[in-house]
């Protein structure tokens, strides 16, 4: 991708694109295009990244002493507690799902749209109520109670407005609601002839996953958080023990939700992860009905686990015993994805362009997280390193280590398809090998904190423990800045990037048949499909 | 803004998309509503005796002549739809009117309910509390107060929707039957809520 003095004029695909639909901020705000519905969304959930990191930052400011030197305890328990409740609910659920599904669900089955377009606008407006709500947190001070909640401290003990963020979180919920339930139908109602469930580009089998857990899952929090609500303004007492109630039925619920929703967070990543595989091989994915099957069975065994959180709580043996076993189980469909993955490179025809560097990136974070989180599934190991930053540590790996590098490998992947602009590969290829870089000096200190004892959630610690939390920080500046650096080469390529054409990656799939970026309604015709998914052609001279 | 463009091939695909939406969404109302039967479950498996007390002393018949009519108001939804399927608008009209005003009498008699309660001082609020003398008490009637309210809430949406479709449909000669299929199981599922919510409440005694 050469850089030319002179930034490449409009193209004839561009004019007549959704971009050019319309131009003023009436024809944003009001507009039913699921395509700019996924931008709204993009702008939002990146605004609350950085909200979200900036505090991330400033916790991990705050470690690089063991004393207290940069905050109070009460400022540094609400520095946490704001990134862990902006970085779950207003990034990393919205993240995927809301901004590339939104995209690219329609393209991918070749509809016009989303099921209930309107309804899908409102799922953005909702969304952007609850971020209200959770900014108005943030500006009256913020909460202590942590992203979990947990009573009777959120019930009983906490200061803060635990009652404005309960109502932010519960909102945005609704707008997962929607997302999921138009989703859903969309995927049934909406597929073009001859996109047939066995055709279905492994994204959507993803994200058909995760909207049934959003469908499922999120109502449950909303009742549970209605009942902290209660508990705090009218004395409810339901999660009291002093009033008859019980605050392991807290965890019980939230979790009911939570655990689920860590596979909210990584479902649609996984998705994501196997498109670009194939692309990267080219070649087709390597057990299609494998990798598809155990989006479905994740979601389900995925709704069975939730209490490996309370090893630890005082619930029964027996249960415990269940839900250890039950989360070791929920582990082998993750595992059948990553052999997949890898027996689809396998004799590919691998590039290494940005794309795939994410994706090996996610794989092998991913791979970490996941091998950490059997660990934790152990009973016995659980006592040991619960509520220590080896916990913190695994579930990092996960949810940033892989959604948060799936997202910036989807950014990479489709970036050409959503503005129809290339951007310099080069710089692209640093940010992904910087992000890995960062992100691992960042969070594998903390595996070792962790094992030898140091407490989540303090800011004071003993000063052996210092070496390796000024490594943890100082990735943290590492995957900051590298985080940072893809905004300025996509925001360069806007102008500058060369026209991408309909299919820079020559990838298989609905969505590259169209142009880039693609007409306001997607297809002039309706597309059929009469070839299976990922129909590289494999070159078998090689052999 | 742009002319939004129908993501549909065809009526029939509409219809099936519409339908499905909205079981999908009473799939999400059943979840809401779990997690309060959740709570339910486990104070009377904590609590037993005293849930059984307290049960007692909630006003059986209201509870049972709200049951009737709620079960009457969704009489008249089915007959809605019936009508609007066999296209006699003004006849859809006519039951939705009597489906909501079935609606507004179970409310008008669940708020009789609230003020004898909170006259013998059962209702965990400011001022009408004044009998609630045990913990396990206050947790069932606050359980009882947010699960009815919660529900009263639900049926509230639910007279607003039938009233302004029946407005829409007093003079149609014709009826597209799917808003009223829709808006009938909406009122079908707040029905079956009670039906739970009643058992659970009133006759555990």
């Amino acid at each position: 991708m050469s850089t030319t003095a002179e930034p490449p004029a409009e193209t004839e695909e561009e004019r007549v694109s959704y971009f050019r639909s319309g131009t003023s901020l009436r024809s944003w705000l009001l507009t039913t295009d699921h395509k700019r519905i996924a931008i709204l969304y993009l702008l939002s959930i990146t605004f609350f990244f950085f909200v979200g990191g900036l505090a991330a930052a400033l916790v991990r400011a705050d470690l690089m002493t063991p004393a207290p030197d940069l905050m109070t305890n009460e400022g540094y328990n609400r520095a946490f507690s704001l990134h862990g409740i902006i970085m779950v609910w207003f990034f990393l659920i919205p993240s995927i799902p809301n901004t590339f599904g939104n995209f690219l669900i329609p393209l991918m089955i070749g509809a016009r749209d989303v099921a209930f377009p309107r309804l899908n606008l409102l799922s953005w407006y909702i969304y952007m109520a609850g971020g209200l709500f959770a900014l108005a947190t943030l500006v009256l001070g913020g909460v202590d109670t942590g992203w979990t909640f947990y009573t009777p401290l959120s019930s009983m003990y906490a200061n803060g407005s635990v009652v404005l963020v309960a109502t932010a979180v519960f909102v945005t919920g609704f707008s997962s609601i929607l997302t999921g339930l138009n989703f859903i139908v969309t995927i049934h109602k909406l597929r073009c002839p001859g996109m047939t469930w066995g055709r279905l580009p492994l994204f959507i089998w993803s994200h058909y996953a995760t909207s049934i857990i959003l469908v499922l899952a999120t109502p449950v929090l909303a009742i549970t958080l209605a009942l902290i609500a209660a508990e705090r303004l009218f004395g409810l007492g339901v999660f009291n023990p002093a009033l008859g109630g019980d605050p392991l039925l807290f965890q019980h619920l939230f979790w009911f939700y939570s655990h689920p929703a860590v596979y909210i967070m990584v479902l649609p990543a996984l998705g994501v992860i196997s498109e670009l595989v194939a692309a990267s091989a080219r070649k087709p994915v390597f057990g299609y009905e494998f990798v598809a099957g155990s989006s479905i069975a994740i979601a389900v065994i995925g709704f069975l686990v939730w209490g490996h959180h309370m090893f630890v709580s005082g619930q029964s043996v027996y249960a415990s015993a269940i839900f250890s076993f039950l989360s070791l189980v929920v582990a082998v469909p993750s595992g059948i994805k990553v052999y997949n993955w890898t027996a689809t490179l396998w004799k590919g025809h691998i590039a290494l362009d940005p794309p795939f560097l994410f994706a090996m990136g996610f794989i092998g974070l991913f791979v970490v997280g996941g091998l950490t989180g059997l660990v934790l599934t152990m009973l016995a190991v659980d006592v040991h390193v619960h509520d220590t930053y080896f916990v913190v540590a695994h579930f990092h790996y996960i949810m940033v280590g892989g959604t948060v590098s799936a997202f910036f490998g989807a950014l990479h992947f489709w970036w050409p398809k959503i503005t129809g602009r290339l951007y310099p590969l080069a710089w692209g290829r640093v940010a992904a090998l910087l992000i890995f870089i960062g992100f691992n000096l960042t969070f594998f200190p903390q595996f070792l904190l962790g094992y030898m004892g140091m407490p989540r959630r303090y800011h004071v610690y003993p000063p052996e423990f210092q070496v390796l939390n000024v490594l943890s920080s100082s990735g943290a500046g590492v995957l900051g800045a590298a985080y940072l650096l893809p905004f300025v080469y996509l925001l360069w390529s806007l102008r500058n990037g060369a026209p991408a054409g309909p299919n820079p990656w020559g990838a298989t799939g609905l969505e590259w048949t169209v142009a880039s970026p693609p007409p306001e309604h997607n297809f002039a015709e309706i597309p059929e499909v009469t070839r299976p998914p990922y129909d590289y052609e494999i070159e078998r001279h090689d052999a | 803004m742009t002319e939004s463009v129908s993501p549909y091939t065809d009526r029939r695909q509409r219809h099936a998309a519409d339908m499905m939406g909205m079981y999908l969404f009473l799939g999400t109302e059943i979840m809401l509503f779990g997690g309060l039967f959740a709570a339910m479950a486990l104070t009377r498996l904590q609590h037993p005796a005293e849930y059984v007390a307290h049960s007692r002393e909630l006003h059986l018949w209201i509870g049972a002549w709200n049951t009737v009519i709620l079960l009457t108001s969704s009489l008249f939804a089915a007959l809605a739809v019936h009508a609007a399927r066999e296209g006699a608008g003004r006849a859809a009209a006519r039951w939705l009117g009597a489906t909501a005003a079935f609606g507004l009498g179970f409310l008008a008699l669940k708020a009789t309910e609230y003020t004898l309660e909170f006259r013998e001082g059962l209702l965990p609020v400011t001022g009408g509390d004044g009998a609630l003398s045990e913990p396990v008490q206050r947790l069932f009637m606050h359980l009882y107060l947010v699960s009815t309210g919660l529900h009263a809430v639900h049926l509230t949406i639910g007279i607003c929707v039938v009233t302004g479709l029946a407005w829409r449909l007093r003079r149609a000669e014709s009826a597209r039957a799917i808003p009223v299929e829709i808006t009938g199981l909406y009122w079908h599922l707040i029905d079956v809520v009670w039906v739970f919510l009643y058992p659970v409440l009133y006759l555990a005694r």
